[in-house]
């Protein structure tokens, strides 16, 4: 999204029916933005003049640099300050958000600069321009609406007419006061308008700044999902380590054990202990594989893949031709979206036959898992293929369920082979 | 009957287990005459002690991935004739090729640490690797067969040929599998002629483990 599409509706309204804008609320709306503008643009110029002023006095006792350092911060303050202002005239939706800089800390990036531009022109210039107008508008209107009054006691002199009584000030009143407000009406809303889109203009961030907070949204993602990795390595490193070795340990005691038990009650109970250590062991063999499979970091996605299919209850038939192997976090991503679409195919397809397919296209990996069941299959909420299709979008690529109803259901993954940063 | 004291030299990073292990190796009467920590100190103690089997874990700092396995494709090539044995907390077959197309003639076992609990039959198996067999864990055995469930050949056994199938591609002998079925001897002989009939697996019984596993594996 650019600031030249995201215009103000001030404008049309400008734009249109003189009529309509008098009696909109934007003059009143113009009106305070311009009051509001002139008081704060004369807080900042005092605001600026004594931190200069004893910033200089101060140079010779050091403190004084600490506080014309702390000018760039006084802009951030006065655009934090803008900011909430700019709603009045752009409407909630148009307005910039505020700064990813908060006022305290120094600014360094280009849009903070900025800031500080807009908050000296404001100081210098843009809140005597308001204060003249206001006041002149103001006035104009309300001395043509009270001329009958005040030409009774004084002569009022608006611009060439001089008014010496009622009589003859009755007429002007009647016809320059509709003119003065419709006039006053364009003069103070072009210029809030004007005044305020300029703000925005200086306060948003630029579209390469918008760029650059994307890369770094892009980047965080990525590392998000590198995290999610080293976690699942650590988990099974403690689980094999840990849990696993002393299941082990246990099977070989209880080995041992049933050697020097005398045949009896106590041999039988030692040996179905022995049996039910196995069949805990075999389980936590299950959930290690799906934490990370050791296959994959040892040997590869042809060998992990190959590894899943094989336990399909059905016939899967592999082809994973990869020269090289993609980096691991590309690798985790295809070996996950291969377990989850097969066990999907377990689960609901009644297919009697499965096929996998991974290869690599330029500089994309390509994971194609099919099956010749009943189709209809969706990537819907709680199933963990959505938890995938986040994952791929952090890498930049995608994942498409072609299952038209009859079938055959193909899971498609295209990943860049490269994980950029 | 393998040469009893077995000279034995034993690499297994965790403590625990390799107190496990020698417990069970020495009351069996064998003896562990080095004990190594890493692949680098595996090698040293193949090389000082001159043992008769080595048994390694596959998992070994420093990067705790299959360390083991390439040490024990290392010591292979460099003495053929030593049998290893290789012992994993986890087994797959994808990991086969790295033992069994080194060039070593001596026996070779893969197996899940679970085994060694049911003492009686872990001694036997390396026993059997020691006497230059190939010894292969089940679970191994299971997901070779489920590979090629759908190859024409393997499709043409029946049930019970794939059982004694399994059972030869684990290394077992004829009167093991014959125990394992509850059937005679002569029964799973003719099962064994049968299988190597139909798998067109020539006749060299001798080295049928290895012609079993690399019809399995499809080479």
């Amino acid at each position: 999204m650019t600031s030249a599409t995201r215009t103000s509706p001030v404008w049309s309204v400008v734009g249109g029916n003189p009529v309509r804008l008098v009696l909109s609320p934007w003059p009143w709306r113009s009106l305070a933005y311009l009051l509001t503008g002139a008081v704060i643009g004369l807080v900042s110029l005092v605001g600026f003049f004594v931190t200069i002023g004893v910033g200089v006095v101060t140079t010779p006792l050091i403190i004084g640099l600490f506080i014309l350092g702390a000018l760039p911060k006084l802009g951030a303050m006065i655009a934090v300050v803008e900011r909430r202002r700019l709603p009045l005239m752009l409407g909630e939706a148009a307005a910039p958000g505020p700064s990813e800089t908060p006022w305290w800390r120094t600014p360094r990036d280009a849009a903070s600069w900025r800031a500080l531009g807009y908050a000296v022109l404001l100081a210098l210039i843009l809140w005597a321009v308001d204060a003249l107008v206001v006041v002149v508008v103001v006035t104009t209107v309300v001395v043509s609406l009270l001329s009958p009054l005040l030409a009774h006691y004084d002569t009022v002199g608006m611009l060439w007419w001089q008014l010496d009584s009622t009589r003859e000030a009755l007429p002007f009143a009647i016809i320059a006061t509709p003119v003065g407000l419709v006039l006053g009406s364009y003069v103070l809303t072009v210029l809030a308008a004007a005044q305020s889109s300029l703000a925005r203009i200086l306060l948003s961030p630029r579209e390469e700044e918008l760029e650059a907070r994307v890369t770094e949204l892009r980047r965080s993602r990525i590392d998000l999902v590198d995290a999610f990795e080293t976690e699942r390595k650590r988990i099974e490193r403690d689980l094999h380590d840990g849990v696993q070795q002393r299941m082990v340990a246990l099977t070989m005691l209880l080995g041992r054990a049933e050697l020097d038990v005398p045949e009896g009650e106590g041999l039988a109970l030692v040996r179905q202990a022995h049996s039910e250590a196995e069949a805990a062991l075999a389980d936590l063999r299950e959930v290690v594989r799906g934490v990370h499979p050791r296959v994959l970091t040892d040997l590869g996605l042809g060998a992990a893949i190959r590894e899943v299919a094989d336990r399909m209850p059905i016939p899967v038939r592999v082809d994973v031709s990869l020269d090289e192997r993609p980096p691991a976090q590309v690798e985790a991503a295809a070996y996950f979206v291969v377990s989850e679409g097969l066990a999907n195919v377990a689960k609901h397809a009644e297919a009697r036959s499965a096929a996998i397919q991974a290869r690599r296209a330029g500089d994309s990996l390509v994971l194609v898992v099919s099956d010749d069941g009943h189709g209809g299959a969706v990537v819907g909420e709680g199933t963990g293929l959505s938890g995938l299709v986040t994952r791929l979008d952090a890498l930049g690529g995608t994942l498409t369920v072609t299952s038209p109803a009859g079938g055959p259901t193909e899971l498609r993954m295209e990943s860049p082979w490269h994980v950029d940063r | 009957m393998a040469r009893r004291p077995l000279r034995i030299v034993l690499a297994e990073d965790s403590a625990l287990l390799r107190e496990g292990l020698i417990g069970i190796l020495e009351r069996a009467g064998h003896e562990v005459v080095a004990s190594a920590t890493d692949p680098d100190e595996l090698v040293a103690a193949v090389r000082a002690d001159r043992p008769d089997v080595v048994i390694t874990d596959v998992r070994m700092p420093p990067g705790h991935s299959d360390e083991g396995l390439r040490a024990a494709a290392a010591i292979r090539e460099e003495q053929p004739a030593l049998p290893i044995l290789v012992l994993s907390q986890y087994v797959a077959d994808a990991y086969l090729p790295v033992l069994m197309d080194s060039t070593g003639t001596a026996g070779i076992g893969y197996l899940l640490k679970d085994r060694v609990g049911r003492v009686a039959d872990f001694l036997v198996s390396l026993d059997q690797v020691v006497e230059g067999q190939t010894v292969v864990d089940p679970e191994v055995v299971r997901q070779l067969l489920a590979r090629r469930s759908d190859d024409g050949p393997l499709a043409a056994l029946t049930a019970r040929e794939r059982e004694v199938l399994a059972l030869m591609a684990e290394g077992r002998t004829n009167g093991s599998i014959a125990a394992a079925l509850f059937v005679s001897d002569a029964a799973v002989r003719k099962h064994v002629g049968s299988i190597f009939a139909k798998l067109d697996l020539g006749d060299d019984h001798d080295r049928r483990v290895s012609a079993v596993l690399t019809y399995l594996r499809g080479q």
